[in-house]
């Protein structure tokens, strides 16, 4: 399953910086959503994909039986998703903002200093 | 000595309030500190001048080996004491010199500073504390020479010297670590008990050091920073750069001499740049009129014959250069003092302007001519002595004799050219207007030249005084062993003796052509249109278009260039280590795929070519969505529940968002080229290819546990919970969580003002709005085309 996840993420990576090279700011922004996912996945996959497995412990037992995915990858990813759904946010404000104040979408137009 | 450098930084540091309160009374109460200290220092001198170096050592980086350590032998001494001396002088001068100047707090604090970091300089006994002060010298220089900083000429003198010293002061620095790990240690007085002469580092730590030295000792062809650093006002050039900061370079050789001296390439570099600057020097000087410019040149000239003396190595050339470093220290700093005042007291800056001032200046013609005859060398003043014995050295020299006494005497005569210009000019012959009325200054500004003229001449008739208690030391320090030698006014009738004499005809004989000669030599001017300065500003004015060039290529305002470069030199890097592995191994199978997950591949893999290829907006977020709930079950199938509740919340409110928000976008256009495109496609595809290659070669070469296991075993029993990942969020890594929750609210913040409040937003007005219309009609032209 590894190495599917491995070409899934390739392809989304890809997607990702293939949109973000646009010159609309619209296709930046779905660019990156799509690095956001990708990056998330990445750290999901290199930690280790093991199925069935919540990192829970049953009740009255110490620590869990048997094996668990790894709850650090996990945690970190639930982090990264937060953060970059903030970072959306914001940045889908601004260039609404940008947009607003001059009427273009066209990132080349957009490289002045003021 | 560690509270000697700190009292002068402290009081550095309150001066400018000091100012505030005691007006024009700073200078004399400034001064009291560096005459405390020299009192401090000249006590020393009996058990200096025993042999006992003062050694005192505080731990500053004990980790690294860098102590705040001192040493007080007779060089340091030697130097110490012109350092406070003349600074006493200097601060009553100054206070009087720049009194109701506005920025005088400020002037002191530089001032003091410098002081400090001279001290620091001359007392260490650490190479790389020796460093630090080095550059501290350089920077207070640096605040000095641009004082006048609403002068842009001054801003840009200022700015010459600092980047010729900081240069060398960059080769300084390599060239001390290369001693300090030759050594053994970076502890000077560890350093100096060794001859490296023969160490494989030798050349090239030689070579940055002496880079170093004569950058900040205006050593040809570095001479040029010197005079522009005139600039600075009078006292300061009377202190930096004619007694202290400029021997800086020269000291730094002298301490050095014991360990790096000896060689053939040591004793060829040093007398050859020494007796070429001495030569460039007092011939620049001869054909100066500017007061001031005259006294740097001739301080060039001394700088250099002070580097050809440590060239030589031998015991009489150490006993010589301590002796005229003494000596041109006393006549320079009073020579100074005394254009100063011609300026202050008489507005005169040009030698070509003054003339006969000996009636309303009297006090001032008669140090001056005092300071000029031991200048000359004339007997029985101290510049006598240093000569004699320069001369002496010169001839008793091993190799090139003939050619440096040669250039000696030929620079002799043209400082007796200088010296009867200093002591005749402005004084005698016929009175001319002065700008201001002419008259004597007040005793702040007369002592310092005074004492310093009235020293040269009793050194001069004592000789065995400073001999005794402080040169023998110095000289001793310098060549490493005990020196037999001894100061005498009077040698008999010798060689010296009459090349002395000779030069001193021969320099009257040429004061008496000095303007034929100067018309003479006006080649010089058009010649110096290629000298070092012009490639000095050549070099900085191409340092400067690079820096525009640079800037323009890689600071080119496109964010996708910048995306674009980044990705590209990771692809390269990351790729080219991929091909140097050794052992390549893919984790490359596919039997452990169940049939819900190839879905979930088959499905994601459609989304994302279709968000990427459709052209429809709405479209595209209803596709971004069914990525973001494709990837939560990505996560449920794989043990991460958590992750994929969150996945899912996020992925509603995101497609929300996007709905809501930029629906009021325009539709998507075509702006890039095909070619722009393909080329874009082909690095995004080769970093996906790269980011898949490293997760394969990655899982497939795993070789360590991770941490996973201390968060299993810990969670119950220190987190009292049983959600691992819970326990993990708000327990174990909770500071990540607070600044994720900030992060939030920051984002909430920048929103809400984003949105609400629009105050200070430039309004679009008609004129944009029609040219933007315009835009997009030409661009849609060119999409149909």
């Amino acid at each position: 399953m590894t190495t599917m996840m491995a070409i899934l993420i390739g392809c989304l990576y890809a997607a990702a910086i293939y949109m973000m090279l646009r010159r609309s700011m619209v296709k930046l922004l779905i660019g990156l959503i799509l690095l956001s996912n990708a990056a998330n996945l990445l750290i999901f996959t290199v930690a280790g994909l093991e199925r069935g497995v919540p990192p829970l412990i049953a009740k009255g037992a110490e620590t869990v039986v048997g094996g668990s995915a790894d709850p650090l990858a996990q945690a970190l990813i639930l982090t990264a998703i937060v953060i970059g759904f903030g970072v959306l946010a914001f940045a889908v404000v601004l260039l609404h903002r940008a947009y607003e104040v001059i009427r273009t979408d066209d990132m080349n137009e957009m490289k002045g200093t003021d | 000595m560690l509270n000697v450098v700190l009292s002068i930084f402290l009081l550095a540091c309150i001066a400018p309030h000091l100012y505030r309160l005691l007006g024009k009374h700073t200078g004399l109460v400034l001064a009291l500190l560096p005459a405390t200290l020299f009192i401090y220092f000249a006590s020393q001198l009996s058990a200096v001048s025993q042999g006992q170096p003062l050694l005192q050592s505080w731990p500053w980086f004990p980790g690294l080996g860098i102590q705040l350590s001192f040493m007080l032998d007779g060089l340091s001494l030697l130097f110490a004491l012109l350092i406070t001396g003349i600074g006493t002088f200097i601060l009553c001068y100054a206070g009087q010199y720049l009194q109701g100047h506005p920025a005088l707090g400020r002037f002191f604090l530089f001032l003091l500073s410098f002081m400090g970091a001279m001290l620091g300089l001359v007392l260490s006994d650490n190479l790389i504390t020796l460093f630090v002060f080095w550059e501290l010298t350089t920077v207070s220089s640096f605040m000095l020479i641009g004082f006048n900083h609403e002068d842009s000429e001054s801003r840009q003198k200022a700015h010459q010297g600092l980047m010729v010293t900081v240069l060398g002061g960059l080769a300084l620095m390599t060239g001390l670590i290369m001693l300090g790990m030759a050594a053994g240690s970076y502890q000077l007085s560890d350093v100096l008990q060794q001859d490296l002469t023969g160490h494989s580092l030798y050349l090239p730590m030689l070579i940055l050091i002496l880079l170093g030295a004569f950058t900040k000792s205006a050593q040809t062809p570095f001479h040029f920073w010197l005079p522009n650093a005139m600039a600075a006002p009078t006292p300061v050039s009377a202190y930096l750069h004619s007694a202290t900061m400029v021997k800086a370079g020269v000291y730094l050789l002298a301490r050095l001499q014991p360990s790096l001296g000896g060689s053939e390439v040591w004793l060829l570099t040093l007398s050859a740049v020494g007796a070429l600057t001495m030569l460039t020097g007092i011939f620049l000087a001869s054909r100066a009129t500017g007061i001031k410019k005259v006294l740097a040149y001739s301080t060039v000239m001394a700088l250099g014959t002070l580097t050809m003396l440590l060239g030589l190595g031998t015991e009489k050339a150490a006993l010589a250069a301590v002796t005229f470093l003494l000596a041109h220290a006393l006549y320079k700093g009073a020579l100074f003092m005394i254009a100063g005042i011609l300026d202050h007291e008489a507005g005169i800056k040009d030698f070509e302007k003054a003339s006969g001032l000996r009636k309303l200046m009297p006090r001032t013609t008669l140090v001056a001519v005092v300071a000029a005859l031991s200048l000359a060398g004339v007997i029985p003043l101290f510049g006598f002595v240093g000569k004699e014995l320069l001369l002496e050295a010169v001839l008793s020299g091993s190799q090139w004799q003939l050619g440096l006494t040669a250039a000696t005497v030929l620079a002799n005569i043209f400082v007796v050219l200088v010296a009867a210009l200093l002591a005749i000019k402005p004084w005698f012959g016929q009175a001319l207007p002065t700008p201001k009325p002419a008259h004597d200054p007040g005793w702040q500004m007369l002592a310092g030249p005074a004492v310093l003229a009235t020293l040269g001449l009793i050194f001069g008739l004592l000789p065995m005084l400073p001999d005794q208690y402080l040169l023998n030391a110095a000289a001793t320090a310098v060549y490493g062993q005990p020196i037999s030698g001894y100061l005498a006014l009077w040698h008999g009738i010798n060689l010296p003796l009459m090349l002395s004499l000779g030069s001193l005809v021969l320099g009257l004989l040429l004061f008496r052509f000095w303007q034929p000669w100067r018309k003479l030599t006006a080649v010089v001017e058009t010649l110096s249109k290629a000298g070092p300065e012009a490639g000095y500003n050549k070099l900085m004015a191409a340092l400067v278009s690079f820096a525009a060039w640079q800037t323009r290529v890689l600071q080119n305002g496109y964010l996708r260039n910048y995306l674009l470069t980044t990705m590209a030199t990771v692809v390269l890097l990351v790729g080219w280590a991929m091909l140097r592995l050794e052992h390549f191994e893919l984790n490359w199978q596919f039997s452990d795929v169940r049939v819900q997950e190839a879905v979930i591949f088959l499905v994601l893999l459609t989304t994302i070519i279709s968000a990427v290829v459709l052209n429809s907006f709405l479209g595209v977020v209803a596709l971004l969505g069914a990525l973001g709930f494709a990837v939560a079950l990505i996560y449920v199938f794989f043990s991460a529940v958590d992750v994929g509740i969150t996945q899912v919340l996020v992925e509603t409110i995101t497609v929300l968002l996007l709905v809501l928000v930029l629906y009021r976008l325009p539709e998507f256009r075509r702006l890039s080229s095909t070619a722009h495109r393909a080329r874009d496609a082909l690095i995004a595809i080769a970093s996906g290819t790269v980011i898949t290659l490293l997760i394969l070669l990655v899982t497939a070469s795993r070789s360590m546990e991770g941490i996973a296991w201390y968060f299993l075993e810990k969670s119950v029993p220190e987190g009292y919970g049983r959600n691992v990942v819970n326990v993990i969020l708000v327990d174990f890594r909770a500071l990540d969580t607070l600044g994720e929750i900030f992060v939030l609210a920051l984002v909430a913040i920048g929103v809400y003002a984003m949105v609400h409040l629009r105050t200070g937003a430039k309004p679009v007005t008609n004129a944009d709005k029609r040219l933007t219309a315009e835009q997009k009609r030409q661009q849609s032209v060119k999409g149909e085309l």
